[in-house]
């Protein structure tokens, strides 16, 4: 624990700040949509702290307020969460050796914590970025719903804040520094095309999925050298 | 009527999605990966994650998201490439979606 404050320098810190503010925004969002729909305030709260993913946290208290089944929910939020089983595969050597560490690290696996590990040049960065980043989520995320719930009807329409802009802008400024290689780049924007393809005719989670096709645009030279 | 959520189908969500998270790690421990699969797996997260922003930036629901979100995200996105600290594309990129919409712009 104590090489990953040592490896925290400034630039590494200003980068989990900035992140956890904006988890804070969109958990603070989650829980104002939730408790105006018509939940108890429970119901986001501890949602949040043992689910702790925001996209399938939307999908369920969508589906269901809009009069959905709990089961088709909790399905599609299962479906758009089975990505974390590759982030697992992907970057399971900063989780942790020892099981307690294993436990909690893969609790804090968000897409955040995933995409600011993979920016990292070294393996000690990347492990100190995934538990700094990780953690200061969890506490921004949590803290986010618990204000937004209690804040509740106090902004009708959190959309015309511009706050659903929050995520994928964060998540792309984290991911832009991989895209420069061009073997991640093509995977990437034709596993993206095949998402887009996708979503209008598939349940939610599933074109996610189906972009990892986009792999097969993964250079051969590299592969076979690499 | 709303309220149908028990504590249940709540904590089906959260062992399903531990479940997730914990087997990737246990896996990638367990299976004596080649360097280049390895790799493969690098980039699929971030085909992943990309294929995440791309869909919760255009799309919502099955439909397209109104050209707002999009153009916020844009904004945020030119910034984070200029190097703009976290915060600035944060605020930029809902500031700009924001204005958009009260300009008329779904």
């Amino acid at each position: 624990m104590r090489s990953i404050w040592r490896t925290l320098d400034a630039e590494l810190w200003r980068g989990v700040l900035a992140i956890a503010v904006a988890a804070a925004v969109n958990g603070a969002s989650f829980g104002a949509i939730a408790v105006s729909a018509g939940f108890p305030l429970w119901v986001p709260v501890v949602m949040s702290l043992l689910v702790f993913a925001g996209g399938s946290q939307y999908l369920v208290v969508g589906v269901v307020a809009a009069g959905g089944s709990p089961i088709a929910a909790v399905l599609g939020g299962l479906v758009l969460n089975a990505r974390h089983l590759p982030f697992g595969l992907a970057v399971g050597d900063v989780v942790g050796r020892g099981w307690a560490a294993r436990l909690l690290g893969s609790h804090l696996m968000i897409d955040e914590s995933v995409a600011y590990a993979m920016a990292q040049r070294d393996a000690t960065r990347a492990r100190a970025a995934y538990w700094a980043c990780g953690a200061a989520l969890f506490a921004a995320w949590n803290l986010g719903v618990l204000g937004g719930s209690l804040a509740g009807t106090l902004v009708d329409d959190p959309s015309t804040l511009g706050l659903d802009a929050v995520f994928p802008a964060v998540m792309l400024a984290l991911v832009l520094p991989a895209l420069k290689d061009r073997a991640k780049l093509l995977p990437a924007l034709l596993g993206a095309a095949v998402a887009l393809a996708a979503t209008p005719f598939l349940p939610a989670g599933v074109p996610v999925l189906l972009a990892l096709v986009g792999l097969v645009a993964v250079p051969r030279t590299q592969a076979l050298t690499a | 009527m709303t309220g149908n959520l028990t504590l249940v189908p709540i904590l089906v969500l959260a062992a399903g999605t531990f479940a997730f998270r914990f087997g990737g790690t246990l896996l990638r421990d367990r299976v004596r990966m080649p360097e280049r699969v390895r790799d493969l797996l690098g980039t699929g997260a971030i085909v992943l994650l990309v294929a995440l922003i791309a869909t919760s930036a255009l799309t919502r629901g099955p439909a397209f998201a109104g050209w707002a979100l999009p153009a916020g995200v844009l904004v945020g996105g030119l910034l984070a490439w200029r190097k703009a600290p976290c915060v600035v594309v944060v605020i930029a990129a809902a500031a700009a979606t924001a204005l958009l919409r009260l300009a008329g712009v779904a």
